[in-house]
């Protein structure tokens, strides 16, 4: 049946987005679509850029902190911590080693929290809204936990240049602990709702597929690049805080699910993964954690002039739930940083969309366009404007572009 | 002849807000029973009427490229057809009101006509996604229909074959239940089709996983996208007596049975215990058809609707008409 109303008409277009319910984020999406089938899709985001790198460049190191903790709604720690890891790099600060492990329990906590976040959003995409309420019903324990480490469920402001604001205490640890094994028993629960669904395997098993050579060539990150096999997490080839320390392994399709085929179901079981893996890795820190401060610089004033003084650049990379994330900052000796360049997860990973989309069915699109866990507000750096409204840069003008910025670096 | 005339009329409107007040009363507690099993806590009983009179009052927008006509049109026609089916079934525990002017038949065919107002409206709303909403209802009903029509046929043939006159007649279905009339195999049969009119009760009602053509996360609302106001409101209101007639349906034709043949009571207490019988046994079909199935299942892509009904539910509803078949055969011999 479904092949006669393909055959009979002729392509035509549907637009989705800038706003739709498929979409938790304004982007454009323009689909070319024959009967059911999408012939070619072609997107254009930029929809909610808010100019905070123009903010930031007017505030100095310790005020951007927080400024950064406001580019996504759940990814607090990812942008504060990439940023003062850069900044720590140029001025040539050592974190204390109980920091680190504070800042890893933290990530950590949002990893949990985000791909829960993620896993409610895609069973609602899916019309599985059981399964949503379910989830964020789950998900709520780790906003508490981390609501009661940072005094905030979002926005947190608890990462600082050099360390965090606040230390854990003991009795925290015994929540922590005992978050960790709420969640420990729920696992089994989770990956048999999610996995062992017929209606689910039969809508994600096979479709929005982004084969192993694609997702290199497209440089997709995080848990997308995983789901297709490749093996790649900063956490454990470029490992910060206290990852060094500990035992973290990329997460990949296991083989008995089949293994890395890079669908959607795939990167369904590897965020679910993940969060066991960020159980373990909670656990671990706080078997080892070390004592100590938690700030290497209690003196704010002191700390500014200190980062006044610094000079050089650096990137603070990070791996946020969604993929690498990634910080520039160069730094002149004045109270403002020359630059600061924030790369967010989902830059990366949006060019997938076009493999992913292209032949499936627009009932699809929705499962397929969230799989990767857009975030476009962290994403959207530039809108272009020309002549009083939005325009395109091509290839050939961001060529021209990034030539005069080198020039204008090479002089100053 | 007057007089039948008006008390046709009577009825025909008694039926009319009867199916109306049951429609609120069954999506209200299908709204509270599915929040209780999603771990909510859900509106009160009253909601659906509730947002009835808001949609009412609220502003009727159409489109700028839709056809006037043809987009206000539908949603009439959508209420009244579905109304109408109900004076074809037996509804509240009492003989359908015109039930000597039609049959099982002729309720199959009007059971379509509210789809199809649903598809003239879609089409005629001139969305892309209303387009493709209505597309899709179109194929989801010639999806279900052949179901649909097993297992109604199965039912009277059976009938047919026990030396019931006017098998297709409801009231001859409701005055003899299926199953006094089978076997053990046939009891198997019979309980086959009742499953299968269940499964084809969420994809008639285009309630998850079957509601595709109105698919919230990829067509924003489908067919009804572009509706508002007081058109919104009578479509929502179609749904709900489609609701009544597909649980009234499914009553008559598997569990046709009442309170006042089981208990003794007084002559004028039997139009009561009739009512309370038909009212618990459709909220109970609707809520395993439509509130159980809904939370349980996440939503199927259109071929799989497809593929579903035409290969697996198909053969199902076959394979328990020729158990009822087999059954009569062996009983016969």
């Amino acid at each position: 049946m479904n092949g006669d109303t393909t055959k009979k008409s002729t392509p035509y277009t549907v637009p989705i987005g800038p706003v739709h319910p498929a979409l938790k984020e304004p982007v454009m999406f323009n689909f070319l679509m024959e009967g059911e089938v999408v012939k070619s899709v072609d997107f254009a985001p930029g929809n909610v850029h808010r100019g905070i790198e123009w903010m930031g460049m007017r505030r100095n190191p310790v005020q951007i902190v927080h400024l950064t903790d406001r580019i996504c709604g759940i990814c607090g720690i990812v942008h504060s911590l990439s940023f003062a890891r850069a900044v720590e790099q140029i001025a040539e600060i050592e974190v204390p080693p109980r920091a680190d492990y504070i800042r890893t329990i933290l990530h950590e906590l949002e990893r949990m929290q985000s791909h829960l976040l993620w896993a409610g959003v895609a069973a609602h995409e899916l019309g599985f809204d059981s399964l949503l309420f379910l989830t964020w019903r789950v998900r709520e324990q780790s906003m508490d936990l981390i609501e009661n480490l940072t005094g905030n469920r979002v926005n947190y402001g608890i990462v600082q240049i050099g360390g965090v604001r606040r230390d854990i205490s003991n009795d925290q640890i015994l929540l922590i602990e005992q978050g960790l094994a709420y969640y420990r028993g729920l696992l089994d629960q989770m990956k048999t709702v999610f996995l062992d669904d017929s209606t689910i395997r039969m809508r994600c098993r096979g479709h929005g597929l982004l084969s192993y050579r694609d997702a290199q060539l497209l440089c997709a990150i995080g848990p997308t690049a995983r789901a297709s096999g490749l093996a790649m997490d900063v956490r454990h080839d470029y490992p910060y805080c206290a990852y060094g320390d500990l035992d973290v392994q990329p997460v990949l399709p296991p083989q008995e699910f089949g293994g890395p085929q890079g669908d959607v179901y795939d990167r369904i079981i590897v965020r679910l993964l993940e969060i066991a893996q960020s159980i373990d890795i909670i656990q671990q820190c706080l078997d080892s954690m070390p004592a100590g401060e938690v700030l290497w610089e209690k003196k704010l004033p002191k700390l500014l002039s200190i980062l006044k003084k610094a000079h050089g650049e650096a990137i603070g990379r990070v791996e946020a739930p969604r993929g690498e994330c990634m910080h520039y900052v160069r730094m002149d000796g004045n109270d403002a940083p020359a630059t600061w360049k924030v790369k967010a997860s989902t830059y990366s990973n949006l060019m997938s969309w076009i493999p992913m989309l292209k032949g499936e069915q627009l009932a699809d699109v929705p499962i397929i366009v969230a799989s990767i866990d857009p975030c476009m507000s962290c994403t959207d750096r530039v809108t272009i404007i020309r002549n009083g409204s939005a325009d395109d840069l091509t290839k050939e003008d961001l060529t021209q572009l990034s030539r005069e910025k080198t020039r204008r670096f090479s002089r100053c | 002849m007057l007089t039948d005339l008006i008390g046709t009329l009577a009825g025909a409107v008694l039926v009319g807000v009867f199916g109306i007040l049951v429609a609120l009363f069954l999506m209200g507690v299908d709204r509270i029973v599915t929040a209780r099993m999603q771990a909510r806590i859900g509106p009160p009983l009253s909601q659906p009427l509730t947002d009835l009179r808001k949609l009412f009052s609220k502003e009727n927008v159409v489109p700028a490229n839709a056809i006037p006509w043809l987009f206000n049109m539908a949603p009439v026609v959508a209420l009244a057809s579905a109304i109408t089916i109900l004076l074809y079934i037996p509804v509240g525990g009492f003989p359908p009101v015109l039930s000597d002017g039609g049959d099982l038949i002729l309720v199959m065919y009007l059971l379509t006509l509210p789809a199809l107002a649903l598809v003239v409206g879609g089409f005629s709303s001139g969305s892309p996604y209303a387009t493709v909403g209505a597309q899709r209802e179109m194929v989801t009903m010639i999806a279900y229909e052949f179901p649909l029509a097993v297992v109604i046929i199965a039912i009277a043939w059976k009938l047919a074959v026990s030396g019931i006159p006017l098998p297709f007649l409801l009231a001859s279905v409701q005055a003899n239940p299926v199953w006094g009339l089978v076997g053990p195999l046939g009891i198997i049969g019979v309980l086959i089709l009742f499953f299968v009119l269940i499964i084809v009760t969420p994809a008639e009602l285009s309630r998850i996983p079957f509601d595709t053509p109105e698919a919230e996360t990829e067509l924003a609302g489908g067919v009804l996208v572009e509706y508002s106001g007081k058109n919104l409101a009578l479509f929502t209101l179609t749904q709900g007596v489609k609701t009544v007639v597909m649980a009234s349906l499914v009553v008559a034709l598997f569990i046709p049975y009442r309170l006042s043949a089981l208990l003794p009571a007084p002559v004028i207490m039997q139009p009561v215990l009739d009512l309370l019988s038909y009212l618990v046994l459709v909220v109970l079909v609707a809520f395993v058809a439509v509130s159980l199935i809904r939370v349980s299942m996440a939503r199927f892509r259109i071929n799989q609707v497809v593929s579903m009904y035409w290969m697996y539910i198909s053969i199902i509803g076959i394979a328990g008409m020729i158990l009822i078949m087999v059954d009569h055969i062996l009983g016969v011999v």
